[in-house]
């Protein structure tokens, strides 16, 4: 393998990591704080996707210009986070959280089942196609190969903001600082007056936002259409499972290996590409069944 | 008196035994996509559906009888979709439709065979159910893969003779690998020389394609076949546009018909399109026909998209099932037929839906004609459009009856291209 073949595959993967991280840093997130599983991280980021796509093609039909895609992007994301991620903990969770793992899961994979119902009663089943936001910023050519910025530089740097973003925010602000007390130990932080629920409806409002903006994101570059959200909840969990259930910079490395590891594959040998996440989970978890960065926890008496 | 009486009761017993009473409905059930990705076929399959019957049964149904039909979701999967199918039939269902998934197919149609219910194979493709067993319950009112693949080989042959070098990103499922298999034995057969410089299969469903594209700019194949259809399709030849990826190889797109008007004008001119049969809403022999102009204005105010192929699959399936009626009835002259009249009704049928006329063979495979050309952005409508559109004859294309298809395909040569009879339009 030469030098720019490799460094090629490594642009590739990196692109592809970028956009897997940021969704699933919000299941992290998530299961961080709360201990839940959230099965309908995938629908929010489906819906993320589509609602993108509607307000960035509405805003093209009016006329807008192409680069206020990118803030519809956020505002998509926003939108998605409060009016959906918070109910769904306000109404639902809120009542499992001392419940059985499993019923956690059955009732997170029941919100992913109607809101799947709702993106096609909405949405309809053909598949959408929004490109504003990477038309705009073009492409660039790197030995011989055309890319889009948008790919090779936007999403990277957004995943890398978002990593260092959500660690300053964790250690170094007041209300990251409650959520780390609460993660720690929710009895404790409550008997010392922090309003765990309150802390909890705002990890899951922001780990919905993240899943909201992972779509947003991705809507530029994919098709959007029923199903999206499976498969991306598919990959989430293989990231975090692979990291250790709650570790960020974890599921950014995971992130990473898997996407240096399904593009090397691609290159050298597309057979296996499909299999490559897979095989990296099934590899690392034989290991280290708590995950890459996971120390096993302590048990609390 | 009592001789005359006598003699008339005798003569009826052969009606008696061959007729059927006339029912109140006929019921049909047919199975679709209504979820998941594959409902970008399947809800046009549904819609379609929904307007034939609604005018069959307009025009005093079949044979006096109206149509009363109800949809089964292939998106629930293999064991609800088997559980819902018995059940239709249990509850009376006369005739089904059933399917678009050839995995689907392939489990249906035994078990079409065990319910001896009559079932229309709709829109799967897969070549291998004839060819792997004897069925006297099913029927397919379309081509499969074998002539779908081997047209487009013949498209591309006639239409690119110099090109040197391919390279394939196929879904990795059995359609975009068994479609390969058709496409490269065909290739083998009849152009050898040609190079295969890279084989992708992306999972099904990817949503991302930048690593086949970079790695196919690095490549620089004349030719890309993809058979890939729906939200897959629509996502690569998007993700190929934006980064030129479609201005240095040509695209060899089989099922891309379906994706025309989703793509607008990330399909530039110069790539060929497949139609999956003759379908294509500018039909070049049939869109100024006034049934033809109907349906497509119908369909397109009832949705708001073009027709794409699994509504023409899905009038072909009506077709067939309203002309082995009526068939049957006139060979047997009675009112309604029975079971084994209609199923001998449907073997050597021929029969017209939205495109050129079909045969069903004695293998119960339909004999489909072929539409391919190539994309042109012209400015008559948001979207490309077909010009250079050939029409091959599926009898020349299609596996002879008791052979195996890629056997077939194998043994050709490169006369075969020429040999295969073949319309041409301009557009």
């Amino acid at each position: 393998m030469d030098l720019t073949i490799f460094l090629l595959a490594v642009f590739d993967g990196v692109a592809y990591a970028a956009l897997v991280f940021i969704v699933a840093l919000g299941l992290t997130l998530i299961f961080g704080v709360m201990r839940i599983l959230n099965v309908a991280h995938g629908s929010l980021y489906a819906i993320g996707a589509y609602v993108t796509v509607s307000l960035v093609a509405w805003a093209v039909a009016a006329g807008a210009a192409p680069v206020l895609a990118f803030p519809l992007m956020i505002v998509s994301a926003i939108l998605v986070g409060v009016a959906l991620g918070g109910p769904i903990e306000w109404l639902l969770l809120r009542r499992i959280y001392d419940k059985p793992e499993v019923l956690q899961l059955l009732v997170t994979f029941a919100v992913f089942m109607i809101l799947e119902d709702v993106q096609r009663l909405v949405w309809g089943t053909q598949p959408y196609f929004q490109s504003t936001a990477l038309m705009t910023l073009g492409n660039v050519t790197v030995f011989g190969v055309t890319y889009t910025v948008y790919q090779l530089i936007l999403l990277p740097l957004i995943a890398l903001v978002l990593l260092i973003g959500m660690r300053v925010f964790l250690r170094h602000t007041v209300v990251g600082k409650l959520i780390l007390a609460t993660t720690e130990d929710r009895e404790a932080a409550q008997s010392i007056g922090i309003d765990a629920d309150k802390v909890f409806l705002l990890t899951f409002v922001l780990g919905a936002v993240l899943a909201g903006l992972g779509g947003a994101l991705a809507s530029p570059t994919t098709s959007i259409l029923p199903g999206m959200g499976a498969d991306m909840i598919v990959l989430s969990f293989a990231v975090v499972a692979t990291a250790g259930l709650g570790q960020i910079e974890g599921a950014a490395l995971t992130a990473l290996m898997l996407g240096l590891g399904r593009s090397f594959a691609v290159y050298l040998w597309p057979e296996v590409s499909v299999l490559v996440p897979y095989v990296i989970m099934i590899v690392v978890l034989s290991f280290r069944p708590q995950g890459l960065f996971s120390t096993p926890a302590a048990r609390k008496i | 008196m009592k001789k005359i009486a006598l003699a008339s009761l005798f003569a009826a017993i052969p009606f008696a035994v061959s007729a059927a009473e006339k029912p109140e409905t006929l019921k049909i059930g047919m199975t679709t996509f209504l979820t998941g990705p594959a409902s970008v076929f399947g809800v046009p399959g549904q819609n379609a559906a929904e307007i034939l019957v609604k005018n069959i049964n307009e025009n005093g149904g079949i044979a006096g009888v109206p149509i009363e039909i109800s949809f089964i979701d292939e998106g629930a999967g293999a064991e609800a979709l088997t559980s819902e199918y018995r059940r239709l039939v249990d509850e009376g269902a006369e005739v089904m439709m059933a399917s678009i998934s050839s995995g689907n197919c392939m489990t249906l149609a035994p078990l079409a065979e065990d319910l001896q219910v009559p079932n229309l194979m709709w829109d799967c493709g897969t070549q291998r159910i004839f060819e792997e067993a004897d069925y006297k319950y099913v029927f397919r009112t379309q081509a499969n893969a074998a002539p779908e693949m081997l047209a487009t080989v013949v498209y591309l042959l006639k239409t690119n003779p110099d090109f040197k070098t391919i390279a394939v990103v196929n879904q990795d499922y059995a359609w975009g690998r068994d479609s390969w298999e058709i496409f490269s034995t065909a290739l083998k057969a009849m152009k050898p020389d040609v190079e295969v410089l890279g084989e992708f299969f992306p999972k099904f469903g990817s949503p991302d394609f930048s690593t086949e594209i970079s790695r196919l700019q690095a490549m620089r194949p004349d030719v890309i076949l993809s058979t890939s259809w729906g939200g897959d399709l629509d996502t690569f030849v998007q993700q190929a546009f934006q980064r030129g990826l479609m201005n240095t190889s040509t695209f060899v797109l089989p099922l891309a018909e379906s994706s025309l008007e989703r793509l607008g004008n990330a399909l530039p001119a110069g790539h060929i399109v497949g139609g999956r049969g003759d379908h294509y809403f500018l039909h070049p022999e049939r869109r100024d026909d006034e049934d033809f102009k109907a349906f497509m204005e119908e369909y397109t105010e009832k949705t708001g998209q073009v027709s794409v192929y699994p509504v023409f699959h899905a009038s072909q399936a009506f077709a067939a099932l309203e002309a082995a009626y009526e068939k049957a009835i006139a060979d047997n002259d009675v009112e309604w037929p029975s079971e084994e009249q209609l199923l001998a009704a449907f073997e050597g049928l021929e029969f017209q839906g939205l495109g050129r006329s079909v045969t069903i063979r004695e293998d119960h495979q339909g004999v489909e004609d072929q539409l391919l050309g190539t994309s042109a952005q012209n400015g008559d409508y948001p979207f490309a459009t077909l010009s250079n559109i050939m029409i091959f004859d599926g009898d020349d294309l299609t596996t002879p009856v008791g052979e195996n298809s890629v056997e077939w395909i194998g043994g050709l040569d490169a006369s075969f291209a020429d040999s295969v009879a073949v319309d041409t339009f301009e557009k």
